[in-house]
């Protein structure tokens, strides 16, 4: 089965309750008093996508840049199933792999190995599967003794290792990465490359939000640009690039 | 060097997200989280089984301490209230100890499930699972503690030679509920306390109060006979007689199987329909 996905005319709202808005108290006096309610409905609400619509299929890699709070890691989110859009659809066929945050659900109070079998089961692994997953990411991230220890007292290298080595372990269909991916000192980079190219060839479909131009270059072949949560230019990478360099 | 892994059981799955505003498209959705809920039963219970690690990391008897402080209260209560209520120890050490027992198992339910999403807010945020899963995991949980505290509870009816009798098995379709209507109140208050902030310290108030109108530390016998009829009303006392009934050798009065069952169909029934109107506005609360 070939992975696919696909996007349509996809809206989120992004509500901002207010530490008062929020509260029991302000909702039941606002529906009792005509002067709160007109409070109430101006409510912030952040407009995070706008009517975004796109088809991948297996062999597409997409880029998506934008300047911050443009709607890039909303767009992951909900490629993800995290939000759940109002307007519009998305339909995502084969396994998919998020790497949104480099803590990405981990625990810092459990130990590595916990971490390690919690992220097992969730990708639907056997107990013998864990155990292999458990080698792997102990040598990558060079855990050796700390596997043991609570991530909490894990130097930030070792974290860093830990969760970019769980992440990249499993092999995904659909890959959705964030560009705190590629962020990393050198030694790091240098060695996680290979890993990482590995996946990223390993999978069929990829979008990839970033801004870096040369990754995004070397990654993708078709480019989003967002602006405020809508599309503003969708094409070629070279193209889009050149557009989005000469605008920002 | 890295070994390919691949998610074998999710090999197949197709995500399909297609807003419906109706009743029906939503049931829909709620009934697929509940059985996605359940194919990841292994996750469920390994979170559940960390949470209790986790809490007890580092200390000598880990869970066990719970086993002692509630055996700590049930002695320091047991003898205090049976002076206090001129009653037979013998008679009131074993009800107080299960009841005690049992209502810290309804009581931490009730607290833990206002927090079902807004402790996960790390997990919810990082990966779609379905949200029945972190009720699961509460009610897990719980019943791992239950299983600590379980020993106060044998060594007090051994040191009084209770056994129950062939009734005491009604005490397991009675804890069946019990574990449904916990899951049916992580979904309601778990969602709610999500939105609105300042429903915890309201439900931890009025569980407060629950406890003291409900015949936890008194019996029910204490009423008076002519309004013995009143107590089924309270649907805390019925979930309650359902289980600790049998296991004293009393088979609960078919008001009380009424109420117990009445009260949690509309449980689940509020529950449901909260959860299938709201399941997918939970991330965006958090």
């Amino acid at each position: 089965m070939h992975a696919e996905l696909d996007v349509a005319g996809i809206s989120l709202d992004f509500p901002l309750y207010h530490s008062q808005a929020r509260s029991l108290k302000r909702t039941v006096f606002s529906s009792m008093s005509g002067r709160m309610a007109s409070d109430q409905r101006h409510r912030v609400v952040v407009q995070a996508l706008r009517d975004i619509s796109f088809r991948l299929e297996s062999g597409d890699r997409l880029g998506l840049i934008g300047v911050n709070g443009s709607g890039k890691t909303t767009l992951l989110r909900t490629l993800a199933g995290i939000y759940e859009p109002v307007v519009g659809r998305v339909r995502v066929r084969g396994t998919l792999n998020a790497l949104l945050d480099p803590q990405l659900g981990m625990n810092i109070e459990l130990t590595g190995r916990e971490n390690i079998m919690l992220r097992g089961l969730y990708n639907g692994l056997d107990a013998e599967t864990v155990a292999q997953l458990e080698e792997d990411v102990r040598a990558f991230a060079e855990l050796g003794d700390f596997i043991d220890l609570p991530v909490r007292i894990y130097s930030s290298g070792m974290m860093v290792r830990l969760g970019f080595a769980l992440a990249t372990a499993i092999r995904p269909q659909v890959l959705l990465m964030d560009e705190w991916f590629l962020a990393g000192d050198a030694a790091f980079m240098e060695k996680a490359r290979g890993r990482l190219e590995d996946m990223v060839r390993g999978a069929e479909i990829l979008v990839l939000s970033s801004h870096l131009k040369p990754v995004v270059l070397s990654w993708c072949t078709r480019v989003i640009w967002l602006d405020a949560g809508r599309v503003r230019a969708d094409g070629p990478a070279e193209e889009v690039m050149e557009a989005y360099s000469a605008a920002v | 060097m890295s070994l390919a892994l691949h998610a074998t059981r999710r090999r197949t799955e197709t995500l399909d997200l297609t807003p419906e505003p109706t009743l029906a498209a939503r049931q829909r959705m709620a009934l697929r989280d509940l059985r996605a809920a359940m194919g990841q039963w292994r996750l469920c219970s390994v979170l559940a089984w960390l949470d209790i690690k986790l809490r007890y990391r580092g200390s000598v008897l880990g869970p066990f301490w719970l086993t002692l402080s509630t055996a700590a209260m049930v002695g320091a209560m047991g003898f205090l209230y049976a002076a206090l209520f001129h009653m037979d120890l013998h008679d009131y050490l074993p009800y107080l100890a299960l009841s005690l027992v049992l209502w810290g198992f309804v009581g931490t339910i009730i607290g833990d499930a206002c927090q079902t999403f807004t402790a996960s807010e790390g997990m919810i945020r990082a990966m779609r699972l379905p949200f029945t899963l972190y009720g699961g995991r509460i009610v897990l949980r719980n019943v791992l503690v239950l299983a600590h505290n379980l020993i106060v509870i044998v060594v007090v009816f051994a040191i009084f030679r209770i056994v129950p009798g062939p009734a005491g098995l009604l005490a397991v379709p009675g804890f069946a509920f019990w574990l449904l209507d916990g899951l049916a109140l992580c979904l309601l208050l778990g969602a709610v306390c999500a939105r609105f902030r300042d429903i915890p310290p309201i439900v931890n108030s009025v569980l407060q109060m629950i406890f003291f109108v409900t015949p936890v530390i008194w019996k029910p016998e204490a009423v008076g006979p002519t309004r013995q009829w009143l107590l089924p009303f309270n649907p805390f006392f019925s979930l309650l007689e359902v289980v600790r009934g049998p296991l004293l050798g009393t088979i609960p009065s078919a008001a009380v199987y009424v109420s117990a069952i009445g009260s949690s169909l509309l449980l689940w029934a509020l529950a449901w329909l909260l959860f299938a109107r709201v399941r997918g506005r939970i991330a965006f609360w958090l």
